[in-house]
Order: structure tokens, then C-alpha cells, then sequence
């Protein structure tokens, strides 16, 4: 047993620490986030350069990671400095990609000089199972795709597209660039920092080459067991700041005369969110070593549900203890707040999870 | 980062299953897996064939008695220990005075009582809290009056688990009343038969009489029976307590325990489905098997850094506050699954050759007196909500 990172994940982790403090403070986040762009080429860039994204993909990909503990080494740090920029599309896109074994669509992403965007997720609700509303049909030697897909995160920003559709034989998976004639894509603030964007597509025409794979089920399923555990660490991360600055607060604010962590009432809330961290960290442990074997469904069922209502219960206290100050723009803690509050609603809520931990138990699922 | 043991500890692991695959008895098993009440001979009986094997004072140096295990070896027996509801062990003796008489005790007294402890023939108990001095420990009133060769001991110990059947209490008095609450505390030994000792149990909630309280009236107890130094009793109180908190999450005893109520839940019906398909009663056992699973983890991390060399602070009350609340809940819910057949009272149905006509469905008549008798877990060993002013000591520091 060894609960330390190794000695090359622990460097990983410590420089991409370093070089967002020094490039990405949360006030230059801040502006960049809730900027035009809603990030910052220059730190993606760089970030690019260090290897960050290739710390991602493993080598068959072009990288030098893929795991999951480097997978949460590197989300673990884009949570503690809020960083914005497009590491999830970038990580989803090229997990499904690998596992559809189209690497040679991944070197561009794992280089930082394509953004890539997942656009999966639709507007409309469906039953698990149903066919996507997005549909596409062969045309000629190529597909024309029709359909809509919802909070696409830095649609705007990407460069290319990983766009799923209904065929007549299952799902499928498209490389679409984002200046295909058809494509519409309609950016816009996330209140937690970063763009996403509603994209459209009508009669966007693309070449056979476009077609990834016509059975997606499994690279969907890589992109999306990799973008929980990304969260689920961003989470963890973004809980920690959360935490340090509220302890911090507590000691130093003073009310009636004293401190207010002087309070009981206070002291009692915060041990609890204390004690609930570590539990959550225990779960992305947990989804991290699972991760890529048959027990990673449902420790990622388990880890993100354990997320979504840990980080609600750290989100909710923090902006409590710290008071009116807690309710305002201007304090760094209430944008760790809204991102921990918002990492619920992706790619599935505490009680989605909760259900589909249930559901894999009951089907056998090793734990 | 490395979430397996090491091939050598999984043979241990084997090793110690083997044990309890031939050496526990299935009758005491059964009795633990049941919720059925366990004598002071089914608690002799373990003890002793642990010690047999060399086994019952897992934490004890190699020189006293001890198997010489790391804190990982001994995580993994009390592990599958569990898993196989084996009985716990009395903590009293192993766990709480011996630890204590190896670092403050004198040759003597090591060389008189340890033994004594491991082969049976010593039962301690442990005068500790008073009615006035629960979570405020340090205000404990009983007091020892130096006269001669003796101390002469007057006061109310309560709570005093299984001193029915100890022979022997190791208690907390008063020597120097003039002092600051902490300091004027020794820590002395007493021998239950001696004159002026009456115990009287306190039946609880669930019918048991677990615990009781002890009442000394002019006890006369040697000197020599004094641990360490007079009036630094708090000192050894504090150290004994931490040896209380491990294993304190119990994550073995709970793994077993919902595995327990999974069977459960999936034998009983409830509008035509099994529990285990009832939705609500589905969320509630998964998010109790989901913070169990983060608790295992959590647990092995502590673990870890203690065999690391780390001396674990918060964490402790972290895992006692987790662990109990964990265990609760899975006792709320077996109690729960039972519906209205939770409610019939028959303490004879527990006990050791009931052969009477069961009513409702098999352990239903367990299910809530150990759901009330498990309410104890997040008052004893420091309340959770001592734990949690200890937690913010820690780390508000304020």
C-alpha cells in the first residue's frame, strides 16, 4: 500500500501548481474566464508545452500517461486553480478516439494545437438506450449529419468537433471541423467561468474519412469514464481551496469579540466538512485505481455521486461560514463555490449516479 | 500511488483466514452474525484460543506476550477477524491497561498482571466516567485518600462495561483535590472483591444490563497498586485512549454487517419486490455502501501513514465520527427491514438455547434492540461531538 502519487506524477502535479499560480492567479482567471474567449491561449499553450495534456493519453496515443492517477493528478491541480481552459474536451475527444483506435486524430489534441470539443450530450432528454435525436445518413461517399447538442463545453473555441449520431445501425462518431458549412454554434458565459456553447448542426455534409467509428458505444463510454474521473478530481481540488480559505476566514474574522471559529456552532460545521472531504478524496482514490478495469463503472458511479453531494454540502458551507462576503464577486471563494456546485451537473448529477451504482450492483457489477 | 498489499501481507491474510476457518467456533459465529447476546464463557472462549495461537494481544510488544505484527498485519486480522464474525475482543485488558502497564507500569506490575491478562485469568474493567464526568472526564470526583500503606477510595464510577464480570477495575481518582482538574488525577488498580465495592448494573434501552455502576465506600487499595507516578494519571488516561481509537472505524465489523442486511433486504418484501428493489430503500443502502467504500479507503490511508511513522491526529476522530455514523445507519436499516416485526421485545429469544416458536421472519426480534444498543457508538469513547471540537482544535487552532 502507497498513498503518495509517484515521483513523476508528483512532479507533474507540482508544475502545473507552480505555473498556474504564476501565470493564472484567480484574478487573471477571473478576467480570462468570464472573458470574450473564456480562456487563455497563452496558458494552454503553455500548459501544452509542459506536457499537461500528454500526462492524459497513453502511449499508443502519443503520450506519456493515460492512467488513472494521472488523469487525477492533472485535474486535481486545474480544480485547486480554477483554470479554465479546454483540458476536458481535449480528454474526453481523444479517450474516445483512442478507443475507437483512431490515433493518428489524437496528435494534434495531445500537441494543443487542435482544441477538440465532446458534443455528445442533446437538449432533449432521452431514456437510456433510445437513439440519439442527432441523426446522420450516408451521402454518397460521405455523411450528412443533422441535429442539436447541449452545453458543448469551448464549443466555440474548438477547432474540431467530436460530434455523436444515430445511423440505421447504432451510434456513431463524427470528426466534424467547427467551419463546416451547416454547423451553427451558439456560444456563451457558464456562471462558473469558461464558454460552452448550444451547437446546431443542419445538413452538414462530411467526407467517409469524418466517420470515427459506426459502433460508439464503447469509445462513448471511454470518453465519459475518463471525464468523470477528471471532474470528480477538479472537484476535489476545487473543495480544498474551498476549504483552506474558509478555515482561514474563520480564524481571522471576528464577530462579538472573538474569532468566529471560536463558535462551536461554526467549529461543528466545519469538522464535518473536513471529515467529508477526505471521504471524497478516498472515492476518486477509489475511481482512479479502478479506473480502466471492470470495476470502473461503478467506482466512478460511486465517486461522482460522492462529488455531487459532497461538493454541494462544501459549496453551501463555505459561502454560509463566510458570511454576506461569501455572496460576493469580488472573493476568490465564491468562484471555487459555483465551479464545485456546477461539476454536479456534468455528464450526470448525484442522483443519476446514485441510480446507476443501484443499477450495476444489480447487475453484477463488481464494485 | 498503490492500493494493494504486498504478496507477504496477502499471505498473512491467508494465514489468518485459515485460523478462522478451523479455529472459530461456528456456535460463536453464529451468535455474532445473529446479533445474539454473547456469555462471558463465549468471550473467555475466543480469548483463549487466540492466545493459544499467540494472537490476542495483537498490539502488544513481542517481549510481552505479542505477535510482533505491523500496524498493516494487524489491520488485515481485525479485518477478516471481522468479516468472519469472530467475537472482539474485551478490549479492557488487551487493549486499554496493558498498553499502559508496558509504557508506565513497574517491572512488577508487568511481570504480575500481563500475563495474567492474556490467559484469562484476569477480567479488568474500567472506571473512567463518573455520573458528573462524562465527555468532561477531567472532572471526575472520585477521590484516594493516601492513609499508611493503602489509599482509601470513595465515590460512583458509572458506565462501567461488563464489570459483572470483572474481577479486577483499573479506575481514574482524585489524590491531590487541590490541583487543577488534569493534574491532581492517579490512576490506580483495584481488585473488584475488595470490601466496600458494590456493583449495580444499569439495564439499558434494549433490556441488556451491559454496563453498571460502581460504588466504593472506604476501599482500601495498596499502594503498590498505583500505576506510575501519583498524580499523573491523566497522562497514562490520554495515552490509554488512543489505544481505544484503533480500529475505531470498524470497517471490517460494518463491511459484514451490510453484507448482512444486503441478504436481508433481498429476502424481505415490501409491496411485492424484494427491499433491494424498493427504490428508496435501494438509495439508502447504496449511499451507506458508497461512504463505506470511501471509509475503507480513507481507513487505509491513516493505516498507511502510521506504518509510515505518521502518529494520526484528526483522523482518528474523522474515523470514529465516520465509522459510527456508518454503522448506525446500517443497523437503522436492518431495523427498518424488518417493517413492524422490529417491534416484538424478547430478550429470551437472544440468549443461548432458545428453542422457542419465532415470530416473524429470522432475527427480526435482533434487529432493534441492536439498532438501540448501537446508539452507544456515537456517545462512548468520546461523543462524536467531542471528536468533532477535537477535529477543529486540530485544525481552526484556535
Amino acid at each position: 500500500m502507497d498513498f503518495h502519487h509517484s515521483e513523476d506524477r508528483q512532479m507533474l502535479g507540482d508544475t502545473l501548481r507552480r505555473y498556474l499560480a504564476g501565470k493564472a492567479p484567480i484574478e487573471t482567471r477571473n478576467k480570462v474566464a468570464y472573458g470574450d474567449t473564456g480562456y487563455s491561449p497563452d496558458v494552454w499553450h503553455g500548459l501544452a508545452e509542459l506536457g499537461v495534456i500528454g500526462a492524459l493519453f497513453g502511449e499508443e496515443a502519443g503520450g506519456f500517461g493515460g492512467g488513472g492517477f494521472d488523469i487525477m493528478v492533472v485535474f486535481h491541480e486545474i480544480g485547486r486553480a480554477l483554470a479554465v481552459e479546454p483540458f476536458l474536451g481535449a480528454l474526453m475527444a481523444g479517450h474516445a478516439l483512442a478507443a475507437a483506435g483512431r490515433t493518428d486524430a489524437i496528435e494534434g489534441i495531445v500537441a494543443g494545437t487542435t482544441i477538440a470539443a465532446f458534443a455528445h450530450a442533446e437538449p432533449q432528454d432521452r431514456a437510456p438506450g433510445d437513439p440519439l435525436a442527432t441523426r446522420a445518413r450516408r451521402d454518397g461517399d460521405g455523411w450528412t449529419i443533422d441535429g442539436a447538442k447541449a452545453v458543448v463545453a469551448h464549443g466555440e473555441a474548438a477547432d474540431l468537433l467530436l460530434v455523436s449520431a444515430q445511423t440505421d445501425v447504432g451510434v456513431a462518431l463524427f470528426l466534424v471541423p467547427r467551419d463546416a458549412a451547416g454547423l451553427a454554434v451558439r456560444g456563451y458565459a457558464n456562471i462558473d467561468g469558461g464558454r460552452s456553447a448550444e451547437v446546431t448542426l443542419r445538413g452538414v455534409a462530411v467526407p467517409a474519412t469524418a466517420l470515427v467509428t459506426q459502433d460508439a458505444a464503447d469509445p462513448i463510454a471511454a470518453a465519459e469514464a475518463a471525464g468523470l474521473l477528471a471532474l470528480c478530481a477538479e472537484a476535489l481540488g476545487a473543495m480544498e481551496i474551498a476549504r483552506d480559505q474558509t478555515v482561514d476566514y474563520v480564524r481571522t474574522r471576528k464577530q462579538f469579540g472573538v474569532p468566529i471559529g471560536k463558535f462551536q456552532a461554526l467549529q461543528h460545521r466545519i469538522a464535518t466538512v473536513l471529515l467529508e472531504i477526505e471521504q471524497a478524496r478516498s472515492a476518486v482514490i477509489n475511481a482512479a485505481d479502478a479506473f480502466g478495469t471492470d470495476a470502473a463503472p461503478r467506482a466512478l458511479a460511486a465517486a461522482k455521486y460522492t462529488i455531487g453531494a459532497t461538493g454541494q454540502l462544501v459549496a453551501e458551507e463555505a459561502i454560509q461560514l463566510h458570511g454576506g462576503i461569501g455572496m460576493t464577486w469580488e472573493l476568490p471563494l465564491s468562484h471555487y463555490a459555483k465551479r464545485i456546485t456546477m461539476i454536479d451537473g456534468q455528464l450526470g448529477d448525484q442522483d443519476q449516479h446514485l441510480q446507476r451504482y443501484i443499477a450495476l450492483g444489480r447487475a453484477g457489477v463488481a464494485a | 500511488m498503490d492500493l494493494r498489499f504486498t504478496p507477504e501481507e496477502e499471505v498473512f491474510r491467508q494465514e489468518v483466514r485459515d485460523f478462522l476457518r478451523d479455529h472459530l467456533p461456528e456456535r460463536l459465529s453464529r451468535k455474532v452474525k445473529h446479533d445474539l447476546t454473547l456469555t462471558k464463557a463465549d468471550l473467555e472462549e475466543w480469548h483463549a484460543i487466540l492466545h493459544a495461537r499467540g494472537w490476542l494481544a495483537s498490539h502488544w510488544p513481542e517481549a510481552h506476550g505479542g505477535p510482533g505484527w505491523t500496524v498493516v498485519q494487524r489491520a488485515i486480522f481485525e479485518d477478516e477477524a471481522a468479516r468472519a464474525h469472530a467475537p472482539r475482543i474485551v478490549p479492557f485488558g488487551v487493549g486499554m491497561l496493558g498498553p499502559v502497564l508496558i509504557k508506565y507500569g513497574s517491572e512488577e506490575q508487568k511481570r504480575d498482571i500481563l500475563p495474567r491478562i492474556l490467559d484469562g485469568r484476569d477480567w479488568w474493567c474500567q472506571g473512567y466516567s463518573e455520573p458528573g464526568a462524562g465527555s468532561d472526564l477531567a472532572n471526575l470526583k472520585t477521590s484516594a485518600v493516601r492513609d499508611g500503606d493503602h489509599y482509601v477510595v470513595n465515590g460512583q464510577k458509572t458506565w462501567t462495561t461488563l464489570g459483572q464480570f470483572a474481577n479486577r477495575i483499573f479506575c481514574l481518582v482524585r489524590t491531590d483535590p487541590a490541583a487543577k482538574a488534569q493534574e491532581g488525577i492517579s490512576f490506580l488498580l483495584i481488585d473488584m472483591d475488595t470490601p466496600g465495592i458494590e456493583v449495580r448494573p444499569i439495564v439499558l434501552l434494549d433490556g441488556e444490563a451491559e454496563v453498571n455502576e460502581v460504588f466504593f465506600t472506604d476501599v482500601r487499595v495498596p499502594v503498590a497498586n498505583l500505576v506510575g507516578e501519583e498524580n499523573k494519571g491523566w497522562t497514562y488516561a490520554k495515552y490509554l485512549l488512543t489505544y481505544e481509537r484503533t480500529n475505531i472505524a470498524g470497517v471490517g465489523s460494518s463491511m459484514a454487517a451490510f453484507d448482512r442486511l444486503r441478504s436481508i433486504a433481498g429476502k424481505l418484501t415490501r409491496g411485492g419486490r424484494p427491499l433491494t428493489d424498493d427504490p428508496l430503500f435501494a438509495a439508502r443502502m447504496a449511499r451507506v455502501e458508497i461512504d463505506l467504500a470511501n471509509m475503507a479507503t480513507t481507513n487505509m490511508r491513516v493505516i498507511a501513514a502510521a506504518a509510515g511513522g505518521g502518529a494520526p491526529g484528526a483522523e482518528s476522530s474523522m474515523l470514529k465520527i465516520k465509522g459510527t455514523e456508518i454503522r448506525q445507519a446500517i443497523t437503522a436499516l436492518t431495523r427498518r427491514a424488518y417493517g413492524p416485526y422490529a417491534q416484538p421485545f424478547m430478550p429470551e429469544a437472544l440468549e443461548d438455547g432458545y428453542n422457542g416458536e419465532p415470530i416473524g421472519p429470522e432475527d427480526a426480534v435482533a434487529a432493534a434492540p441492536a439498532y438501540f444498543n448501537n446508539r452507544k457508538l456515537s456517545i462512548f469513547g468520546g461523543s462524536n461531538e467531542v471528536q468533532k471540537n477535537i477535529i477543529s482544535k486540530m485544525i481552526v487552532r484556535l
